[in-house]
């Protein structure tokens, strides 16, 4: 395996060689993706920064042809939708691949962030390769945002209305932000171009900053299920066979799955009022964003009181934007200094609480804030819920985690993965060697 | 042991997914205090669904006899009618019974002429302000999407189409020119019932039932709204059933290849 690098030289031939002596590319990719040395006990929930490459190239690429027949026009923005829907040659397939990627591209980020919290991979030394990974949240969803804005439909309208209207909380200059953000005194054709312009622009900021995110992974090496360093080689095997393999597999699982909601239920992540065209002059009775943002509309209402100076608008704004800007401090809200939960007995419940209650938070956006959680049970409103819900969300964060640190008592952690690996009868870190063993 | 660790590591991923599906996507069905549409059992549903042609021909009669003198479509040309199975002379007879407005000729005047083929179906008002005033102050909604445009979708249209009453019930204070359907958000559509038995013939001999035409209609509204199903469905499975295999495969790849991690 380690001598790779000359294989790939000699037998590449003539021009390989020629290019690489110039421009190490041939040696760079073997350096990174060849040989680059990876923890052996890596589990399937290590597959979803493949799935999400995948998912940046495939939304980039339907995105491009989108585009190319896509009118950026308030009049004929919705008509030009659906002409690529039923005219343009397999244009339904290329919006339906664009439209519920955006989906299963939030699904798959979702459970890598998640994947993070859970075995610690933000701790000490990648704080820097996590920021960069915030990051990328932020812009995805600022991108998703503009993107679901250009079918012109009346959930585009009525989003993109409520969301450029929450900067209006900011104190002094918050109608300025609100007209200049538009372009004009309303969501109108200036919004829908410069949504257009930056919805086109924003996912080749995201690879860049992919880029970053992987170069910062290269430095630091991954994580692993243990949360431990590995120690020396035996800990370690070369990312190419075994994880492109496995990758590979875990990959097709994925777009299996999105294969088969694209194919046979490609509106059901859809909201169906966004099939009429925006009407300024028409409210739809209930606005809801796209699901993967409901958790944060639930957090944005449910700051509906006043605190001091700051007004139940305000204080919603910076709650929703807080939710978001406090994962990058999180690498020092946790003071423990294990990263996996496996060690960590209590943290570990306190993950699934936050898991929960972020899927609560997420249920409690899809309702109105005054409906009945249980019709007939007068005292329990969605809006109680949201209260709740925010309410532990950042008590996970800002109070829990950094005390948890200093009081939990962890177990003890194993002297290497490999040890580790091949004792385990306990863990589910074994699976790699244990397969070898029993296959 | 070893497998069974596995396949709870996989159906861990699966869980997740499910969940997301379950839990987090929204129950938009908020639509007030309207009922709940009845679900059908429609041709289309299902991985091998396809278009109930005859009856989609039927609709469209319904459409351009009745629903046509209020309801644009706005999203479909005659063209497109040959995908259901009209010949060529067939859709052409269909648009020529609509005058479109074309032009400026050489004077510079703009004329009335038959629809083409290449037409978009054309709308019964020139615009939202006609379509009012002709209406008591309503916009009768363009339907080429409608069957996509409510949470209850195909069914809706049915359950509406099929669900006016005559009189509404005991208390319900009725707006004026409001007709009373428990479908409707608010159970008031400002929409008289448009269908009763007869209100068109078809010549295949179909009695003309509500039930029938409300049907029919709903069909072709399903159609109008998302044409692109059957190639959808047909290229789906095979795509679904390639991605089984090549998974399978790329399993057996990821086996072997850790085996010989000794």
């Amino acid at each position: 395996m380690s001598s790779n690098i000359k294989q790939s030289e000699s037998s590449g031939g003539g021009l390989v060689k020629w290019i690489d002596s110039r421009l190490p590319v041939f040696t760079y990719l073997q350096k990174e993706y060849g040989e680059f040395p990876a923890p052996r006990n890596f589990n399937y929930w290590w597959n979803f920064g493949a799935i999400l490459t995948f998912m940046l190239v495939l939304m980039i690429f339907t995105g491009v042809f989108l585009a190319m027949q896509y009118t950026p026009h308030v009049d004929m923005a919705f008509d030009s939708v659906e002409r690529i829907m039923r005219d343009v040659n397999y244009g339904w397939l290329l919006r339906y691949l664009h439209s519920n990627g955006g989906t299963f591209f939030f699904i798959a980020v979702y459970i890598h962030i998640f994947r993070g919290l859970y075995y610690g991979s933000y701790k000490n030394p990648r704080e820097l390769l996590w920021m960069f990974g915030v990051t990328i949240l932020l812009l995805m969803m600022a991108t998703a945002f503009m993107g679901y804005v250009l079918p012109w439909g009346q959930m585009s309208f009525w989003g993109a209305t409520v969301i450029t209207n929450l900067f209006s909380a900011v104190p002094l200059v918050g109608d300025a932000i609100v007209t200049w953000l538009w372009g004009g005194f309303a969501v109108d054709n200036s919004t829908l171009n410069r949504f257009f312009s930056l919805h086109f622009l924003l996912p080749f900021v995201i690879l860049g900053v992919v880029v970053l995110h992987v170069i910062a992974l290269h430095v630091t090496g991954s994580n692993n299920p243990l949360g431990i360093d590995p120690k020396g080689p035996q800990d370690t095997i070369p990312f190419h066979p075994y994880y492109t393999a496995k990758d590979a597999f875990g990959l097709a699982v994925w777009i299996t799955a999105f294969a088969a909601v694209v194919f046979f239920a490609p509106n059901f992540f859809g909201e169906p009022e966004n099939y009429i065209k925006a009407n300024p002059m028409q409210t739809p009775a209930e606005i809801v964003p796209e699901w993967y943002f409901l958790p944060y509309y639930a957090i944005l209402r449910s700051i509906d009181f006043n605190l001091w100076f700051i007004d139940a608008k305000l204080g919603g704004v910076i709650a929703m934007f807080g939710s978001i800007l406090v994962l990058f401090v999180v690498p020092w809200l946790d003071t423990s200094k294990v990263r996996s939960a496996r060690f960590r007995p209590l943290y570990k419940w306190f993950f699934w609480i936050l898991l929960l209650d972020c899927i609560l938070l997420g249920y409690v956006g899809g309702h109105p804030p005054n409906e009945q959680v249980f019709k007939g049970v007068s005292w329990l409103e969605f809006i109680d819920l949201g209260h709740i819900g925010t309410a532990w969300y950042f008590f996970h964060f800002l109070i829990l985690l950094p005390l948890l640190g200093r009081f939990e008592k962890t177990k003890p952690l194993p002297t290497s993965i490999t040890e580790s690996v091949l004792n385990s009868g306990d863990t589910s870190s074994g699976r790699p060697i244990n397969s070898v063993e029993e296959a | 042991m070893n497998i069974g660790k596995k396949f709870a590591n996989f159906t861990g991923v699966l869980v997740i997914y499910i969940v997301t599906i379950l839990f987090v996507v929204p129950q938009a069905f908020a639509a007030g205090d309207a009922k709940k549409p009845e679900s059908q059992d429609w041709e289309f549903q299902g991985v091998f669904g396809k278009f109930d042609k005859p009856s989609i021909k039927r609709g469209l009669q319904v459409y351009v006899e009745v629903c046509s003198s209020c309801h644009s479509l706005d999203q479909v040309a005659y063209r497109n009618l040959l995908d259901i199975g009209l010949t060529v002379d067939e859709a052409k007879a269909v648009a020529e019974e609509f005058e479109v407005t074309d032009g400026p000729d050489g004077e510079g005047e703009m004329f009335e002429r038959p629809a083409r083929l290449s037409d978009k179906f054309v709308a019964p008002f020139s615009n939202e302000n006609a379509a009012r005033a002709a209406n008591n102050g309503a916009y009768p909604p363009d339907l080429s999407l409608i069957a996509k445009a409510h949470p209850g979708g195909v069914d809706y249209v049915y359950s509406l189409l099929t669900g006016f009453k005559d009189e509404a019930p005991e208390g319900v204070e009725m707006g004026e020119d409001m007709s009373y359907n428990p479908y409707f958000p608010g159970k008031q559509i400002s929409m008289a019932q448009p269908l009763y038995d007869d209100s068109v013939e078809y010549p295949d001999g179909t009695p003309a039932t509500v039930a029938q035409m409300s049907w029919d209609m709903a069909n072709f509204l399903h159609w109008t709204a998302e044409p692109e199903m059957e190639q959808r469905k047909s290229m789906g499975w095979k795509v679904v059933l390639f991605l089984l295999v090549l998974t399978a495969l790329l399993y057996a790849v990821k086996r072997q290849t850790w085996a010989k991690l000794h």
